[in-house]
């Protein structure tokens, strides 16, 4: 039957792709939906990006695009969009768009139409949804790719298909997440203060691991394999150094900081004293 | 009678506004940090710039939002097209409803070589503008150390005064009694949060006990930001140097200038004595079209006093990342006799 009728309903099959999400696209799309018009339910915008040698769609910059939407009608002002994106390119012409971006839980009625819009842009662009409302009571984050549904030549629906999405922020644990993380920081961390914080961290991180190790030789929990070899691993990767040669590394090292230091402290008093001397020198 | 006390209130309040208050703090939101550290980390090692927008709100500044500017490039009709792309942003996103006040610039920096006379130049011109404004600072060299190296900075009030005259000689320095240290002022910098921001956060902090920072901060190998800090420093050093003798050298043709003016007097003097004498009129003591009398203009102290402020950069960051080397090494002494 099947054979005798030609016709075959058909997914496009898109290769899989993943996405990687950098901090500020998430910054950018919250702060626009705190900046949104009165009476909008949403806001969309642009994914600026590039797509990475191994397919991950690298998601880095983004900006928010005007639209109204009033029942299914869904207007997009294309001339702010063009001006946007070319007003971005000139800085960094490397990034291109991605996909788009939209507030709220998953994928709505409109979105179809918005994505076919994309789609004229950048073939197969990303969907990125973002629930600013914490719907379930988390703020879910997910990516999107659409797959065209097809019967023989001609297209019927558009089926949304999630795709992994990568939320790992180096950037954002390289400022801190104490920083982004609450409202008010008072002062940003100096140098000292974060050699302190991350010193005990490591601290703890070391206690960790011997309250462990005595926990397993004691018997009070039962021994993991693949945590044993993990710590002789960390263990192992200790360079061997006989003592006396470590003792003369150390004794180097800071013998060589002194110097700087010093250094440095006799360049600031020769600083102040020319300062003196120079201000102070009366014209004969 | 409501009205006009009303009246002379809001005046009165609109007086009092015009006494500005000295800048505080600068508020930034995370949001600002991290584009600002993007723009300047995409395009390191070359120096880029753009334009805070905000808030000017009591002692506070609030900066809110940014954008970056296109590479500089020498071109005029370039140049020109910058400035439209300035308006062209700024309309933009005035659109999405962000604050559109520009409350100064931002620009980065390599291991902290930011006092220049450009700086200096660009303050002026956004001084012109905007009655408070703020530099922000960001080093992307020093990131790789797990060091949030923002600042904010302003040019002191008097500093300013001294600009707008544009005499930085000597006699003048002592009056005002103005010395490198404070041609710049840092502003401390708070980080401000959406609610909002700070929910995704919590939600997206990974549970990871380890985090990049730490690694970065842990790092052991300083020897070649430390090497770079010195060279630049020696740089430093011979440019002041330079300075320092164009200074001497005034010193020593003033001198010269001073006896042969003393020269001439002497033999003016005797020659109008002989001429008493004679019973003539005598000469005047004093012949401006010798150019003898012309006076010397006196070398600005305004680049060694920069230079003297980037030296005394780059102490403080050999003092910081000594010191982190210290505990550093300390740490693995302590943790080596474990």
């Amino acid at each position: 039957m099947a054979a005798s009728n030609r016709t075959v309903l058909q997914f496009s099959s898109s290769k899989t792709l993943s996405g990687k999400v950098h901090p500020l696209v998430i910054f950018n799309i919250c702060d626009s939906y705190v900046r949104r018009p009165d009476q909008a339910e949403r806001v969309i915008g642009t994914l600026l990006g590039s797509v990475l040698p191994d397919g991950t769609v690298d998601i880095r910059n983004s900006y928010a695009d005007l639209h109204n939407e009033i029942g299914d009608q869904v207007l997009l002002d294309i001339e702010y969009h063009q001006n946007m994106l070319l007003s971005h390119q000139k800085v960094n012409p490397k990034e291109v768009i991605v996909g788009w971006y939209s507030t709220g839980l998953g994928v709505t009625g409109g979105s179809a139409l918005i994505h076919d819009f994309y789609s004229r842009e950048v073939s197969n662009p990303i969907h990125l949804t973002v629930d600013t409302g914490f719907a379930n009571g988390e703020g879910t984050i997910k990516a999107y790719v659409s797959n065209n549904l097809s019967l023989g030549d001609q297209q019927i629906a558009a089926q949304f298909q999630e795709i992994p999405l990568d939320l790992r922020m180096v950037e954002a644990e390289r400022i801190g997440f104490d920083n982004l993380k609450s409202t008010y920081v008072d002062k940003i961390p100096s140098e000292l203060e974060g050699m302190e914080a991350s010193m005990t961290h490591l601290l703890a991180l070391i206690d960790d691991t011997y309250k462990y190790v005595d926990d397993v030789v004691e018997g009070r929990v039962d021994p993991d394999n693949k945590i044993g070899k993990c710590i002789s691993d960390a263990v192992g990767s200790l360079p061997k150094i006989p003592s006396s040669a470590f003792h003369k590394l150390v004794d180097d090292s800071l013998e060589d900081h002194l110097l700087m230091l010093y250094l440095s402290s006799i360049t600031r008093t020769q600083l102040s004293l020319a300062e003196k001397l120079n201000t102070a020198a009366q014209i004969l | 009678m409501a009205t006009t006390t009303a009246t002379r209130s809001f005046l009165q309040a609109v007086a009092t506004e015009e006494v500005a208050t000295p800048l505080r703090k600068v508020q930034m939101e995370g949001l600002v940090i991290l584009k600002i550290i993007k723009h300047c980390k995409d395009h390191s090692p070359s120096l880029v710039t753009g334009q805070l927008l905000g808030l000017d709100v009591g002692q506070d500044l609030e900066v809110t939002n940014c954008f970056p500017f296109p590479m500089r490039e020498e071109d005029e009709e370039i140049e020109a097209d910058g400035a439209n792309y300035q308006l062209e942003m700024m309309r933009c996103l005035r659109e999405v409803n962000v604050d559109n006040n520009t409350v100064g610039w931002y620009q980065s920096t390599l291991l902290g070589s930011y006092q220049t006379a450009e700086l200096i130049e660009t303050f002026m011109n956004y001084q012109e503008n905007i009655r408070r404004c703020v530099c922000i600072i960001y080093d992307p060299s020093r990131a790789d150390q797990g060091v949030l190296a923002l600042k904010a900075l302003k040019l002191s009030d008097s500093f300013m005064e001294l600009y707008r005259s544009n005499n930085f000689t000597g006699e003048k320095l002592r009056e005002n009694n103005l010395s490198w240290v404070n041609i710049f002022e840092e502003i401390p910098i708070k980080v401000s949060n959406s609610s909002l921001i700070s929910a995704f956060m919590t939600e997206l902090e990974p549970e990871t006990p380890v985090i990049q920072c730490d690694y970065d901060r842990l790092q052991l190998s300083t020897s070649s930001l430390m090497e770079r800090n010195m060279e630049f420093l020696i740089e430093c050093m011979d440019d002041l140097s330079v300075e320092q003798q164009k200074l001497q050298y005034h010193y020593r043709s003033l001198s010269r200038q001073q006896a042969q003016q003393q020269a001439w007097l002497q033999k003016r003097r005797s020659e109008n004595a002989t001429r008493r004498a004679a019973g003539e009129e005598p000469l005047p003591e004093e012949d401006p079209a010798n150019p003898i009398f012309k006076p010397l203009p006196e070398p600005s102290r305004l680049e060694s006093f920069l230079i003297t402020n980037q030296i005394s950069n780059y102490c403080s960051q050999i003092n910081g990342v000594a010191s982190q080397s210290f505990h550093k090494v300390q740490l693995m002494k302590a943790l080596h006799e474990e």
